[in-house]
């Protein structure tokens, strides 16, 4: 295995609605910081990737205008997949580990505020039994914090608390949405959104991007002070008939953790990519993490959650820890598709 | 007897706002005024037209507004006899890539007042607006281009842009 390190990440502050930039014109400002900060030159990156729905900006082909941020004159070399950008840098590392590429450029891009967002999260399910039904993401998400409540796995309180720690966390990240100092008892007198489900166990709707650079072996040592060095990356998918699954339990999450290695040692801080308060209860299970570790000091997605973006963000700051000294080993965790129905984890070391 | 289900009909419809972001606002808000506004690329010089604010082969922000001509030359074109669904306009039509006086990108547009057989490369053409009181943030502003009495561009002057 080569050795490869996120080197670089950047991100446009997360917005509710983002009236006046186009997608290309909000990225070009996180692409170009990203590969600055990388110390690599733009034109001596060797594959780009990018991460992105078409369905969320209602156009077909969107990915390929995104491309315009990048400036890809002379022909670059490049590829792009339908995912959360997490995906994306996942084919960036295995790109180098094939030896066709050293250095990477990786983005993700989403303006969730175009469309009904919950509604158009309803056409990634089953076309034949499920998408006619037009279960909402918040409804399938209440029916997974359900059968969680019901087997006594979690309490609304538990819940609650989840929510108030992410945006209090969020309270230090200058790029997230919503942040500040909630009571719980106070949440829990809030009315049901979908029952089990308050309003402050879903996340924000969120416009946003981000980027990051990866680079192989002695290019990123000589590039960037403290590499963040993937030690271990994997994904899993679970099947998409919900009723298939163990939605209190989270298999993939599992999986990909011990493929990945992250039950080899401690961390110093986990990134997770929790929509839902209840997710969170159910990754932390998967993952079997102290009770005392940090768990998303961004606030994660609970505080932003850029579609398309968020995963690849929990990547960027489990790095940015590492970059800054703050962290020596750091677990950053994607997820995508409804009620956790794919999981990506990563490990990271200084 | 049992009925083998061969297909199912399920319905989708999305509604979107679209929002076309600060260069293509300022294009927009241009043809309300009956300008053709582009913005030009530092690096290269090109003029790109309606501009997305990046320069496309750089990917760095494309500031300098420039306004272009509503004269151009017909770099291409179709002779539309088919109808489609969702389509305005009644077939036939003249669709052409027109690339605009000042402009490095050519332009999609219509082609009227002059028989079909007459629409060639080369073609100099002119924007026909709509009457001042009903310009509007819209391509619409431009109701098609007709032909010059002007001799026809040389091939050089327009082949980097097919």
């Amino acid at each position: 295995m080569r050795d490869v390190a996120i080197v670089s990440f950047a991100q446009v502050p997360n917005v509710r609605r983002e009236l006046d930039r186009n997608e290309v014109e909000m990225l070009m400002p996180v692409v170009t910081e990203a590969i600055e900060a990388s110390g690599i030159g733009r034109k001596e990156i060797d594959f780009t990737v990018s991460g992105s729905c078409d369905y969320i900006a209602g156009q077909p082909f969107a990915f390929v205008s995104g491309i315009d941020a990048v400036g890809p004159w002379p022909p670059i070399n490049e590829s792009h997949v339908e995912m959360d950008g997490a995906w994306a840098l996942y084919e960036a590392w295995v790109k180098i580990q094939t030896g066709q590429a050293d250095s990477a450029l990786v983005y993700a891009f989403g303006k969730s505020s175009m469309g009904d967002i919950t509604e158009v999260l309803t056409l990634q399910l089953d076309p034949y039994y499920l998408a006619p039904l037009w279960p909402d993401a918040v409804s399938l998400a209440a029916l997974q914090a359900r059968v969680l409540l019901d087997r006594g796995h979690a309490t609304e309180r538990a819940m609650a608390e989840v929510a108030a720690r992410s945006r209090r966390s969020a309270k230090a990240n200058p790029n997230a949405q919503l942040r500040g100092d909630f009571e719980i008892e106070k949440l829990l007198a809030e009315p049901y959104l979908v029952s089990p489900l308050r309003k402050h166990d879903c996340p924000p709707i969120t416009d946003g991007a981000a980027a990051i650079v990866l680079a192989a072996g002695d290019l990123a040592k000589k590039k960037c002070r403290r590499p963040a060095w993937i030690r271990g990356i994997d994904h899993r998918i679970e099947s998409h008939a919900l009723g298939a699954r163990n939605l209190a339990r989270s298999r993939s999450t599992e999986i990909a953790a011990e493929k990945a290695g992250a039950f080899a040692g401690s961390f110093d801080v986990a990134e997770l990519h929790a929509p839902f308060t209840h997710q969170e209860l159910i990754l932390r299970d998967a993952l079997r993490l102290d009770p005392k570790l940090s768990v998303n000091p961004s606030g994660g997605a609970l505080s932003a959650n850029a579609l398309m973006v968020a995963g690849l963000i929990r990547l960027g700051e489990a790095a940015r820890r590492i970059h800054a000294g703050e962290a020596r080993r750091a677990l950053a965790h994607a997820t995508s598709g409804p009620c956790l129905q794919q999981n990506l984890v990563c490990v990271m070391e200084g | 007897m049992t009925e083998i289900v061969k297909s199912i009909t399920t319905p989708i419809r999305l509604e979107y706002v679209y929002r076309a972001g600060r260069a293509t606002s300022r294009f927009l808000r241009g043809l309300a005024e009956g300008r053709i506004l582009g913005q030009r690329c530092p690096v290269t010089g090109k003029v790109y037209v309606p501009p997305r604010g990046a320069s496309p082969t750089h990917g760095v922000p494309t500031e300098e507004e420039v306004e272009v001509s509503d004269k151009g030359t017909v770099t291409t074109f179709c002779i539309v006899r088919i109808p489609s669904e969702g389509l305005s306009i009644k077939p036939p039509f003249v669709a052409a890539h027109i690339l605009l006086d000042g402009a490095d990108i050519p332009f999609f547009a219509l082609v009227h007042e002059c028989p079909f057989e007459e629409v060639r490369m080369g073609m100099r053409v002119q924007a026909v607006w709509v009457p001042k009181e009903e310009l509007a943030p819209t391509f619409e502003s431009i109701r098609y281009f007709k032909p010059l009495n002007e001799p026809d561009a040389p091939f050089d002057s327009y082949q980097e842009h097919l």
